[in-house]
Parts: C-alpha cells; structure tokens; sequence
C-alpha cells in the first residue's frame, strides 16, 4: 500500500478513555472475548499434549506432575491468569448476549439459517455446560475432594500417583460420561471459536480466509480425539492403575 | 407464455409501531412465473383495491436491485430463497404451485416499524453521517491521476463500496447485528489513499453510532454474507475488527 | 409573447464561463448562513448541489421521497460518466466532447450551456475521486476509460456495472459529512406537493410527510428542483416506481416554463416486456453493444425459430447494414428507431415479436468467455436474474425503453427559470442535452450542475434578495397548504372503483402507442382527445383507499398519477408542434427517404417553452431560438 501517512488518534481522548470506550464497544467486547478465548484454547491444547503422557506410562506422567507442583507461586500467577481470562470470556459473553437479545425485540414467526452452524448458534448454551463440566473437573481431578483418599497416592519414588488416580477415576462409567460429554461440548464451542477468533482479531482475509476456517472444525476435532483417548482407554482397560 | 401459480400467502400487517401487527391471509390466484415477487404483490394488491381492503404496504423503488429500498423477509429469509437476490429480482419461477410464503418486515429493535412491511433505516443514515465520508470540499480536489491506487487496492474497495445499504445484514443476523453494513463503509473508504487522513476518526465514531442506535454484536454467524444481495463478504467484517481495534490504539496512545 | 432571457455571456464560446463567473455576484461568506436554500431531491444533482451550499455555508434544507437521500434514482445508472480528460491520449478534448454532446443533442441544445458542461466535466472526476468514488483503474493505479455510447474516443469513466450507485454514494457521503456538519437538515420520506410563490419569486414549498402525512410549508430563499425527469408518465420505463413529475409539474403550474416535453428519449438496450403484470422495465447498460451484435431474422418467418436454427446468411445484423462506421454503437435514438423498424415489418422475436436479439457469440468466439464474463458479468447475471435465461448460450432479447428524458423546466444559464427564484437541476431542466442524450451524460450533467455550476450562479440571485425574508406564515403559504390539503381530501374522497395503477397503466399505453418511438399528427391527435377523459374518469372514478394520517403508498402514486394526466397532455401537444423530427422525438413525417429523421432547422432550431394558463389545451407556446456561432448545423450522419 502506498499510504504516507499514518492516521493518528483524537486529541480530546486520554488513554484512559479510550480503553474505557474500547471496552464499552461492541467490536472491544468481542476483541476481549476473542483474547480471552485464543487463551484459554492454548491452554487446552497444553493440558491435552501434557495428558497424553499417560500413553507414555507412569514415570513420565508423575514427573510431568511433580514438575507443575514444583512451579510454586508460578503455578499459582498462571492459574490466576487462567482464572482472570475465563471470568472476563463469560462475563464479556453474558453481556454480548443480554445486548443481542435487546436489539431483537421482535422475533421472526419463520426462520430459516443459511450459514450459521450449530455450534455457533449453541455457544451460550455449550459455554454454560463447559462451566459446570469445569468445576466438576477440578473437584474431581485438582482440588480432589470428591475422592480425598487420592491424596495419598504415591508412587515408587514418591511421587503423587497421578497415573494411577486418572484411570481410576475414569473407570467409573458416570463420571467418564459426563467427561466425555464436557469435552464434546468444548471442542464444538472451539469449533466456532477458533474461527471466530481469526475473524475478531482481524486475521482473516479473502486469502487466508476460508483454509482457517475450514480447518477450525478439524482442529476442534483433533482436540476431541485427543481428550477422549485417556477417558475411552481407561474404561476400556488399555490403560491399567498400578495403585 | 409463461405458467401461472397459485399461492397462499401470509402477509404481516400493521397500522402504525403503536398497534399490535399480525399475519392476515391472502390467497394469490394465477401468478405468472415470469414476475418478480414485487409483481406478485402488486397483483394481489389490485385484488385487494376491488375488495375495499387498503392494500398492503411495503417498500420499493428502482426494482432492479440498486436502490436497495425492497425490504422483506421471505420465508424467513431476507430477501427470499435465491442468493445476491434482492426482493425484487426475486421472481416466481422459484417457487411451486400450492406454496404458502410468509411475508415479514425486517425485524430489528433498530429498524423500527412504520406500517405493514415498511420499516425505518434510518439508523443507517446517521452511521454514515457519524463518518461514512471523506471531507473534500468541491473545488478543492487535485487531479484524479494524481494519486494512482494499486488496481488490487481499488478492486478491494469497490468490492466493499458495492453494498446498497438495504439493511439485510442486520434484518438476517440473529443478533440484529449491523456488522456487515458498517464493514463495508469503512473498509471501502479505509482501502483507499483519500480515506486516510480520517481513517482513525471514522472507524471509531461510525462503530460508537452503530452501537448507540442498539444494533446487536457481531458472533460470526456470517447471515448476513449469506443473504447479502450484494455479496459483500464477512472478510470485511474481519477488516473492520482490525480497523476498529488500531484505530482506538492510536486514539489511546497517540505519538504525536 | 414574452422574450426568454437565456443570460447566456457575451465573447467567445470558451470564455463564456471564465467571463460569467467573474462577473457574477458573490454573497459573504459569514453572510451565507443568513440565507435558506431549499433543496428538493438528493439524487446525484440534488446530493452534490446540497451537500457544496452546505460547504459553503448556506443554510440547506433537502427533501426527498425515498427513506434515505442514498436510494435517488441516479443510483441506478450503469455505463458510466464522461468527462473529457484526455487520459487515453486519443484526441479528446473540451471542444470534442462539446461537439459530441451537441451533435448527439441534433442541434437542439444550446451552445453555451454545452460547452460549459464540457469544461467543467474533468472537475467532477478529480471531486469524485476525491470523495472516494472506486472508479476502474488499470494496473499502473491509474483510472481506465471505455468508449460508449456513440464516441469514437474513451472518455467513459466507471466503477464496474453501477457508475451511478457509486457516484450517488459519493455525493450523499459529502451531503451526510454536512448533515453532520449542521449545515443541511435532510427530510426523508417527504414529498414536495406544490410550490410557493410570493410576489412573483419562488419562496417555499408545501410538502406531506409521507410517514405521518401531516401537510406543512418551509420557507426558503430559493428553491431548487433536483427532482428527476417525467418518463414514468409513460408507466412502464427504466424509472424507479416512485420516479415522477410532481414537483416540476406543481412549479410549471405556478409559472415555470416546461421546455421541449416531447423530448423523451427511448434506449435501445432493455429487456423486452413479457406480460401485462409488468411494472417496470430493466436497461441492460448500453456497454454491451461494445461486444454484442444486434440482429434479427432476414425472414418473418424465421421469427418463431430458436435462434441457434436460424443460419448466419439468414440474419440481418441490421445496425451494421445501415451504418457501416458506428455499427452496433450508433447513438440510442437511432438503434432504437431501427429496432422498431425492423419488428414493424414483422421481423421481431419473442413472443411479443417486440424484440432483436444482442448476439454474443461472435465475441465469445473470439475472446473466450472468461473475458466476456469479466466485462458484464453482471450484466449477464442480471438478465438471468429476470428471464431465466443464459446469455452465454442464447442471444439475449433485447428491446427499446423510455429511459430518460430530455425536455425539462426552462431555465437560464445561472440554472434559474423564469420563475425567479426557482432553480432547476439535473434531468429536471432541459439544458444540456437537446433533443436526445448520449450514453454517460446525465451522471456529468447532474454533478456539473450541483458541484460546478449553481454553487456558482446562485449567489446571482441571492444578493437581490437580501432583507427580503418571508415566514410560512405569509397569506401565500397559508393559501398553497389550504389547496394541498383540499387536493388530498378530494383525492381520498372520490372512492370509485378503479385502482390508481390502472389509470397510470393506460395513460403510459396510450402515450407509448401515441407518442412513443415515432409520432404522427394523427396519433398525437388521438392522443389529445383521449387523455382528458381519462383524467376525467380519474377524478371521478378512482379508488384511493386508507386515509391521509398514516403511510399511504395508495395516495401518494393518485397525487403523482394525477399529474402525469395532466402533463402527458403537454407532451403531446409539444409533439404535435414541433413539426419536425429529431434526436428522440421521431414524427413520421419528416424522414429522409431511408428512414432517418429530417430536422427543419429553419422552422425549428429553437426551444419551445410552455406556459400554463389553466387548461393544459390552451398552453402557451414561447420560443427561445438557438444561435449556433461555432458549429455547423450538419445532418447527423452515424454512416
């Protein structure tokens, strides 16, 4: 492009302001979620790729473990960056929603979609499960109190049995159910959110527009199979307790 | 020369945004397949005139497809079944004998309701007033040569320029998005040279004014790509996330 | 009879302009906001004239009819805009596109006029460009041209097949920049239903508002009629539904002159009527005869045959047979007028046998047709959208179509018409086009006029009208209201049994039979004696349904029908009269032994303008003569 000069910004607007009106505006909204979003999805595929260690064996699952523990106030300043990014995605989220349903007093008798896919027009109710599948899941497998005898599973040199307790915990069918469904509904919610984060954040374009999009499903997928192995195994008795 | 159909049609009518609407029921006897669905209204309107019904309102005006003042919802979609199709290039040929359509204004709590199928758009008049424009005075303008533009680049823009402003976008999005309007107006102005000098000024106070007249936000769920008889594309929507968000960058920590 | 004063400048031709603007008067700019315009209309000559008062400083009020100034019927326009740039370095030039457009006019515009238009014509690329219009470049960035209709040189700018739309978003952009700006107040959805007239000076308008159909005046300082050409009086047209001659025939009733009404032009390339449903027509833009080549069967009895059955020495390409250097491209009156021709000795196709075919398949041949598709794609798209049919596979059905009109208000060369105080813009006037308009004119026109010419020449009457303010209150206002209003009422009260449409319907038949494509005195005298009782049955017998508190589509088409009665009257009896042919207006009399028009530029080189006195029938004929010093009145020849 040929352009010479760079736009600048209103002189009456302070930084201030304008993050306050950035926020307040529906395309700042959808920046946050978007933002929020691109987070969480990284950490959902690092906790994937880190899981499937368990295919690995014992040995480097518990270390893989004992390693995070070991991150201390790291730990701790990640989940709270974790913790910042999902409140603001479902607070952000629940105000998008409450503004679209105001700007639609009247509804169609008859309507008739021509693009949008399930998966975007279930983000509200998917991103409600996935909430409480979230607390579930670290009831169940982080804070442990659904079983508290996990705590003191050991393994040979020591450390907690981290192996052990997820086979464990998913040879039991309800609990392995309500995971699976959990994480069907997050890989779908990704199914629409990976695309649309590429859209919000302006990434897309007439060339590399549609091979994202297009992918996004397959990618949401791939995240689904990789979730599903350690739960399907397990029941399935390809991968065994050692406690 | 042409077959004819017979339809019934279920037709939204409204006095005024102060009286509750409803669906009235009116057959529509030997349509020929060859007019357009405006034609067909136009038919069943005479009818109507014979019967001392006031007949149905509902906007148009150049009837072939630029004005873009034909506004309904067929069926629920906007602008009918066939795509890049305003309602009134829409013809008859696409339906079959015995069909019951449904006929409904654009449903927008930002459009609102004039009389039967009528609405008002004038929402979009004010986005465009809050910065749709570049400032060039007449006589003040330098040679049209003097800036050459890459073909590409002006391509781009008259692909986004394109839109008729009819407001199928929002009429269609789920959330009464605007989006895909306002994408095109500052993408259009943003992709050429003569736009930039008000480029930050303009993303930001046409998104303020498109929030403030309570259109929705955007999700992706691209209906209005789909029903845009223009076929502007979502891309420009992407454009526009961008635009807006540098746009309140410079704003908010301007160098200069 | 009265004199009419053309103010055209003394001195040479290309100084006329030069010489006009200095001398003209100019109004202080912390003076402007002191004085009300009053602009009717937002199409491209509306928009622009609206949005450069603003600019300057005026204090604008614009009305138009549709929900948004954007959607004016201007947008509609295809092809493109002319302007004598010279880019191509093919010869073009200020005085070539002035000698074109007053040869394309068969010498029956006015010189100065003309050639201002010309000169003026490479600002308006440069403010459009300005504006962000996204006209057609070539690869190096710089802005392409095409030939059109009837030039030999490429001096047509467009933005693919809709110069217009983007045009018209241009100069509605800079009008909403001076919205915002609080310089113009705009009036959507309201409709200009007469004209005031104080003293002899055009100060206001009574207008409905179309939403709440409450009658109200605004006072101005002038007024200014952007408000579009008469061709709906023939019912079916290229014209947008809501296209009429209201505001222009409501300020030709309270004084202004109606020049040259016969002068309705008829363009070539439109899809042919399939029905009597029909309510509009559709112009495929005149680019197509670049590459297309029109033709019908040599033999009637062919007709009725698929056209791919009918063997290349069996087709009469008849625009190329009669006029071997233009071919398919000769001007619109004259491919139109061999149309007719040809499907008046029985060789039209179609089912009506009202149509020629616009072959592509010899450009297909030769260019492929990715090239084709690029080219008209849309076009093509279009033509499939309406009649199911595939041009790349069948030769498209053509037929002629009143498109636009030339005749208009009379006025000066400050664009003010006799009536002081009323200026008139666009197609709305008569000015530039003479007796028939070439293709890419009337977007450069329109934008002359608002952009490049009143901004200029209004000041001329502004300065003698200082002090001389007057409120909506004034007896006149009060007096114009009183009449709409009693106009309105009667309108609604009548409660016949037939449908406005219907009455618009055989109106436009009548005209189309009568004073069509080609007039004789006998047709336009049936015509005269005919239309009175349809008006006659209109007021006596329509069905105007709803009342006049509320939206009422039903009201406002009576009010517009009502007046097409009352001036298709006029545009026969000026028919009648100009008893001579030329550009649009073909009366079968005068012709040259091959068909072609014969002007009388004896009896008729000379603008008829008419003046109401009451009756239609009894109008006034004025004559203002056209003194052609630079160029040779020359039989128009396209051989």
């Amino acid at each position: 492009m040929c352009f010479s000069v760079r736009p600048y910004g209103r002189p009456d607007v302070t930084t201030v302001k304008a993050i306050i009106s950035f926020y307040q505006s529906s395309i700042g909204k959808k920046w946050i979620v978007a933002l929020t979003g691109l987070v969480l999805v990284g950490f959902v595929t690092g906790h994937m790729i880190g899981n499937l260690q368990i295919f690995l064996g014992q040995e480097p699952i518990n270390k893989y473990a004992t390693f995070l523990q070991g991150l201390g106030e790291l730990l701790w300043v990640i989940r709270g960056v974790l913790f910042a990014c999902l409140g603001l995605h479902i607070v952000t989220t629940v105000l998008l929603t409450i503004q679209n349903a105001a700007a639609t007093p009247q509804k169609y008798a008859v309507t008739k979609s021509q693009a949008a896919t399930i998966a975007a027009k279930t983000m509200a109710i998917s991103g409600t499960i996935i909430l409480a599948f979230l607390i579930f899941h670290l009831l169940h497998f982080t804070a442990q109190t659904i079983h508290p005898e996990w705590q003191g599973w050991h393994d040979a040199e020591g450390r907690h049995d981290v192996y052990s307790l997820v086979i464990v915990g998913f040879q039991n069918p309800l609990a392995t159910g309500f995971y699976l469904l959990g994480v069907f509904l997050l890989c779908m919610h990704l199914s629409h959110g990976i695309q649309s984060f590429i859209q919000t954040l302006g990434l897309r374009s007439r060339k590399i527009a549609d091979p994202l999009t297009t992918a996004s499903p397959y990618l949401a997928g791939l995240l689904f199979l990789g979730y599903a192995a350690i739960p399907v195994a397990s029941i399935l008795g390809i991968l065994k307790p050692l406690h | 020369m042409s077959d004819t159909l017979n339809l019934t049609l279920k037709v939204w009518r409204q006095k005024n945004a102060g009286t509750p609407g409803k669906f009235v029921e009116y057959p529509a006897k030997n349509i020929p397949t060859d007019c357009s669905f405006l034609e067909m209204l136009d038919i069943v309107n005479e009818t109507l005139v014979q019967q001392n019904i006031e007949p149905i309102a509902f906007d148009h005006d150049c009837r072939e497809g630029i004005c873009g003042m034909c506004s309904l919802v067929i069926n629920g979609v906007a602008h009918g079944p066939e795509r890049a199709t305003t309602t009134c290039q829409l013809h008859m040929r696409h339906f079959k004998d015995g069909d019951t359509i449904y006929v409904e204004p654009w449903r927008v709590g930002a459009f609102p309701l004039i009389k039967d199928l009528i609405v008002d758009r004038s929402s979009y008049d004010r986005i465009q007033q809050a910065g749709g424009f570049i400032t060039a005075r007449a006589g003040s303008a330098p040679d049209a040569n003097s800036v050459p533009i890459p073909k590409q680049n002006a391509d781009s823009a008259m692909d986004a320029a394109a839109c008729i402003g009819c407001g199928a976008c929002a009429a269609a999005c789920p959330n009464s998005s605007a989006m895909l309007f306002v994408a095109a107006k500052v993408s259009h102005l943003a992709l050429l040279p003569q736009g930039q000098p008000e480029r930050t000024r303009r993303a930001l106070k046409m998104v303020t004014t498109m929030d403030k007249e309570g259109f929705g936000n955007c999700t992706n769920y691209y209906e209005c790509e789909a029903v845009c008889p223009a076929e502007i594309k979502s891309s420009f929507i992407s454009m526009l996330n961008r635009e807006y968000a540098f746009a309140a960058v410079r704003d908010g920590v301007s160098v200069i | 009879m009265a004199t009419l004063d053309s103010k055209i400048p003394s001195g040479p031709l290309e100084k006329k302009w030069e010489k006009h603007k200095f001398d003209s008067k100019l109004v202080n700019p912390a003076n402007r906001r002191k004085y009300t315009i009053i602009v009717v209309g937002s199409g491209l000559a509306g928009a622009s004239a609206a949005a450069s008062l603003g600019e300057m400083g005026y204090n604008v009020k614009c009305f138009c009819y549709q929900d948004s100034p954007r959607r004016a019927h201007s947008i509609a326009a295809q092809g493109g805009i002319n302007a004598a740039k010279n880019y191509q370095n093919d010869g073009d030039s200020v005085q070539r596109l002035f000698y074109d457009t007053i040869k394309g006019g068969d010498f029956r515009a006015r010189e100065a006029n003309v050639y201002r238009l010309a000169e003026v014509s490479s600002s308006i690329i440069d403010q459009c460009t300005a504006l962000g219009v996204p006209f057609a470049r070539e690869y190096g960035g710089l802005l392409a041209n095409r030939s059109f209709g009837g030039a030999q040189v490429s001096r047509t700018f467009y933005a693919r097949g809709q110069t217009g739309q983007q045009l018209l978003i241009g100069a509605y952009s800079g009008l909403c920049a001076q919205i915002a700006a609080g310089t113009v107040t705009m009036f959507p959805r309201t409709e200009m239903l007469d004209l005031v007239v104080v003293d002899g000076h055009a100060k206001g308008i009574v207008v409905r508002d179309m939403v709440t159909g409450k009658i109200e005046a605004h006072a101005g300082d002038t007024v200014i009629l952007a408000t579009g050409g008469y061709g709906n009086v023939f019912y079916l047209s290229t014209n947008a539904k809501g296209c009429n001659v209201t505001a222009t025939w409501r300020a030709h009733k309270k004084g202004a002159f109606f020049a040259n009404p016969c002068y309705t032009q008829i363009h070539p390339t439109c899809i042919p009527v399939h029905g009597d449903f029909q309510s509009k027509l559709t112009l495929m833009s005149e680019s197509l005869r670049n590459d297309g080549r029109v033709w019908v069967p040599k033999k009637k009895e062919d007709c009725g045959k698929p056209p791919g059955e009918i063997a290349e020495e069996d087709r009469d390409y008849y625009l190329e047979r009669k006029y071997p250097s233009f071919g398919n491209l000769a001007p619109r009156d004259i491919s139109s007028r061999a149309a007719k021709q040809v499907c008046d000795e029985g060789r039209g196709i179609g089912s009506t046998k009202l149509g020629v075919y616009l072959d592509f398949s010899a450009a297909i041949k030769r260019l492929g047709e990715n090239v084709i598709r690029e080219r008209y794609g849309n076009l093509f798209d279009m033509y499939h959208k309406i009649t199911g049919e595939d041009a790349y596979k069948v030769p498209m059905r053509i037929f002629p179509a009143v498109h636009y009109t030339m005749g208009g208000l009379w006025v000066d060369y400050n664009l003010m018409s006799n009536l002081p105080g009323l200026h008139v813009l666009g197609e709305a006037n008569f000015s530039d086009h003479g007796a028939n308009r070439l293709g890419a004119s009337a977007l450069m026109q329109g934008l002359a006029d608002g952009y490049f010419v009143l901004p200029y020449t209004i000041s001329n009457y502004l300065v003698t009208q200082a002090g001389k303010k007057v409120g909506t209150d004034h007896p006149e206002f009060v007096k114009a209201i009183e009449e709409v209003k009693a106009r309105t009422e009667k309108l609604l009260s009548i409660k016949g049994k037939r449908s406005v449409d219907s009455f618009h319907r055989e109106l436009g038949l009548l005209l189309w039979d009568k004073c069509g494509m080609g007039r004789t005195e006998a047709s336009l005298k049936d015509a005269l004696a005919k239309i009175p009782k349809i008006r006659e049955e209109f007021w006596t017998n329509v069905n105007v349904l709803g009342d006049g508190n509320d939206l009422n589509q039903s009201l406002e088409m009576a009010g517009r029908v009502a007046d097409f009665l009352e001036f298709g009257e006029l545009m026969c009896l000026d028919a009648l009269e100009r008893r001579e042919s030329c550009g649009g207006h073909f009366r079968e009399e005068f012709q040259f032994e091959d068909g072609e028009a014969k002007r009388d530029d004896e009896h008729f080189a000379h603008v008829a303008a008419w003046e109401n006195v009451g009756e239609v029938a009894k109008s006034v004929r004025h004559i203002e003569p056209l003194n052609y010093e630079n160029v040779h009145l020359a039989v128009r020849s396209y051989k």
